[in-house]
């Protein structure tokens, strides 16, 4: 399935700094649209359309909007995650340097659907340089009379890459520690200063204006079954053209890394980052979609030069020293996981390491309280599953063999 | 009813929605302080919690979840370069050596002469980058040993 231009269509064609450019463009027609089409109507479009969250976790959106609409609470909020920390994902980076526009617009109409007078726009601090741009965006829309029903103010991450995940993120802009929060109550119920939240990721947003202009129809029949729509990819490493590509959901692994972004060799891709998936350049065929492999859409290529070891090294170490402590299996478990791989890494692993870390993995994964710490043994069990051999070559001779 | 740092729900979320960065929510009061000083010294962190009526150990306890936010002194400009995957796969050891003997400190640590604070970071959204560097809020990309000196003569 070949690449198209849905949610970065306007990438490289519009002025960003410059909103008649974007009107140019068929800009803020939706937004009118679903101003004359109503609330319900618009989150009926988004159900029927099938979109699913693009920052990690799949949620369909229109349910996540429907929930928070629904509660009785007067006050509720809508957060645009724009912390973009996963190792390799820089999609999001890219479509607020080009297209800050239509994440307004999606905003606008995600606020008005959903009944929201007040939203944010959480950026990493790593991305201060596009805060101007996305201000002056605000700005803009502000003075032409598009965002008369909703307040957006951004706010900066400082430097913490589990405040993406969305309860820590909210405890962030409440000022404080970014750390994890017990679930539930989820922020569709309790969020924001407890009250009801939508947190959606800036892809996601990006849609919105384009199912609502072409509708419901038009969203769905683009993709497979439960994955409608594109999906924008950062590809980085072993590749000859690393960048961003936004390809229909259920395209092949081959044809983004060897027809788009011209890679050979490859031993393994990493997709998902650090909390992702490996898959193994055998299994080059693998659909890209929410039924098989996907996280944020960031892909890191490993070519045959690589060492598995030092893959599976460098994600611990980022995950362990990310976690926010706050929970004692992804705390102590990412700790312990990496000095084990390191043992590996010197050659000096042992049966009972193998096993420690099979029972530390789904310990972890069953016991953490987020994300972090349930998807943090993924590239230990993957590398295991399809590296074994490499792990048993790294047991010293006298002790292969040797039963726990 | 008291949130995290003293000050009542109800008010904060009042001015919270009227005016932008109202002063009263405590990353925001300190990410300014550290842009603006360039750290966090002991006598504002002692001020602000006098002010916000709250404990200072709740005070250092978000600076210290925040790599952005130091209590330490820092230098005029700091560098951070990734050390991710995709950066270390094109070489970023190489980068992060030559920075190390180019400057004759290692990570975490300041020039004598307060010029340049150099750490190590994860990743910075610049992947395509690699290897990838910020030094204050700017991304160098494809880094190279001879782009270095030239990179680092332009910060005073
Ligand atoms: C450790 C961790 C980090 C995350 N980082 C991000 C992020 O940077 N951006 C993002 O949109 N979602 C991130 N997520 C997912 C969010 O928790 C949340 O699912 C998402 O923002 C919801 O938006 P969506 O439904 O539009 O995808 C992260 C999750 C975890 C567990
Ligand atoms: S799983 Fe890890 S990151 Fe998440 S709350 Fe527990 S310690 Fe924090
Ligand atoms: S891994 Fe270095 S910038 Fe992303």
């Amino acid at each position: 399935m070949p690449e198209k231009h849905i949610v970065l269509r306007n990438c490289g064609v519009i002025n960003p700094e410059d909103l008649t450019s974007y009107t140019a463009r068929g800009g803020f027609q939706a937004l009118k649209k679903a101003l004359s089409i109503g609330p319900e109507q618009i989150i009926k479009e988004i159900k029927e359309s099938g979109l699913r969250g693009r920052g990690g976790a799949g949620f369909p959106c229109g349910l996540k909007w429907e929930f928070t609409r629904n509660t009785k609470e007067q006050s509720k909020y809508l957060i645009c995650n724009a912390d973009e920390g996963e190792v390799g994902t820089f999609k999001d980076h890219f479509i607020l340097e080009n297209d800050p526009f239509s994440l307004i617009e999606g905003i606008a109409i995600a606020s008005y659907a959903i009944g929201v007078k007040k939203s944010y726009i959480y950026l990493r601090g790593e991305y201060h340089n596009l805060s101007g741009r996305l201000q002056n965006a605000i700005n803009q829309a502000k003075e032409n009379k598009f965002l008369t029903h909703v307040n957006i103010e951004i706010r900066e991450g400082a430097g913490a890459y589990v405040c993406g995940e969305e309860s820590a993120l909210m405890d962030s802009i409440e000022g404080k520690r970014g750390e994890a929060r017990f679930k539930p109550p989820f922020p569709t119920d309790k969020g924001l200063w407890q009250k009801p939240t939508v947190i959606n990721n800036v892809e996601t947003l990006m849609n919105i204006p384009q199912i609502i202009l072409n509708g419901a129809a038009w969203f769905n029949q683009i993709g497979t079954e439960r994955s409608k729509g594109t999906k924008v990819f950062s590809v980085s490493g072993d590749v000859a053209c690393p960048g961003v590509y936004e390809l229909i959901l259920g395209s092949s692994l081959k044809e983004l890394l060897i027809n788009i972004s011209q890679s050979d060799n490859i031993k393994v891709v990493q997709i998902g980052g650090a909390t992702g998936r490996l898959v193994p350049g055998t299994a080059i065929d693998t659909p890209l979609s929410f039924e098989s492999v996907l996280g944020a859409g960031s892909i890191t290529v490993f070519n045959e030069t690589r060492n598995i070891m030092d893959i599976v090294y460098h994600t611990m170490e980022f995950l362990a020293e990310e976690s926010c402590g706050k929970c004692t299996p992804c705390r102590e478990g990412t700790e312990v996981m990496k000095l084990i791989i390191d043992k590996f890494r010197c050659g000096n692993g042992t049966q009972h390491d193998m096993q420690l870390l099979t029972e530390l993995s789904s310990a972890m994964s069953l016991a953490s309280l987020c994300g972090l710490g349930q998807a943090a043994p993924n590239v230990i069990t993957d590398s295991m599953q399809y590296f074994r051999d490499v792990y048993e070559s790294l047991i010293p001779a006298n002790l292969r063999g040797v039963k726990a | 009813m008291r949130n995290g740092f003293g000050i009542s729900m109800n008010k904060s979320e009042e001015t919270i929605s009227i005016s932008n960065n109202n002063g009263e929510n405590l990353l925001v009061l300190l990410e300014e302080e550290q842009r603006k000083s360039g750290y966090l010294s002991q006598e504002f962190i002692t001020a602000l919690a006098q002010s916000l009526d709250t404990p200072v150990s709740e005070i250092y306890g978000v600076i210290s979840f925040y790599s952005f936010l130091s209590n330490k002194l820092q230098g005029r400009n700091i560098i951070r370069i990734c050390k991710n995957l995709p950066c270390f796969l094109k070489n970023s050891e190489l980068i992060i050596k030559c920075i190390t003997q180019e400057l004759g400190i290692k990570p975490g640590q300041t020039t004598p002469d307060g010029r340049f604070t150099l750490v190590l970071t994860n990743c910075i959204g610049a992947c395509d980058k690699a290897p990838a560097m910020m030094i204050n809020n700017d991304i160098y990309g494809d880094l190279t040993p001879q782009k270095i000196t030239k990179i680092l003569e332009s910060y005073k």
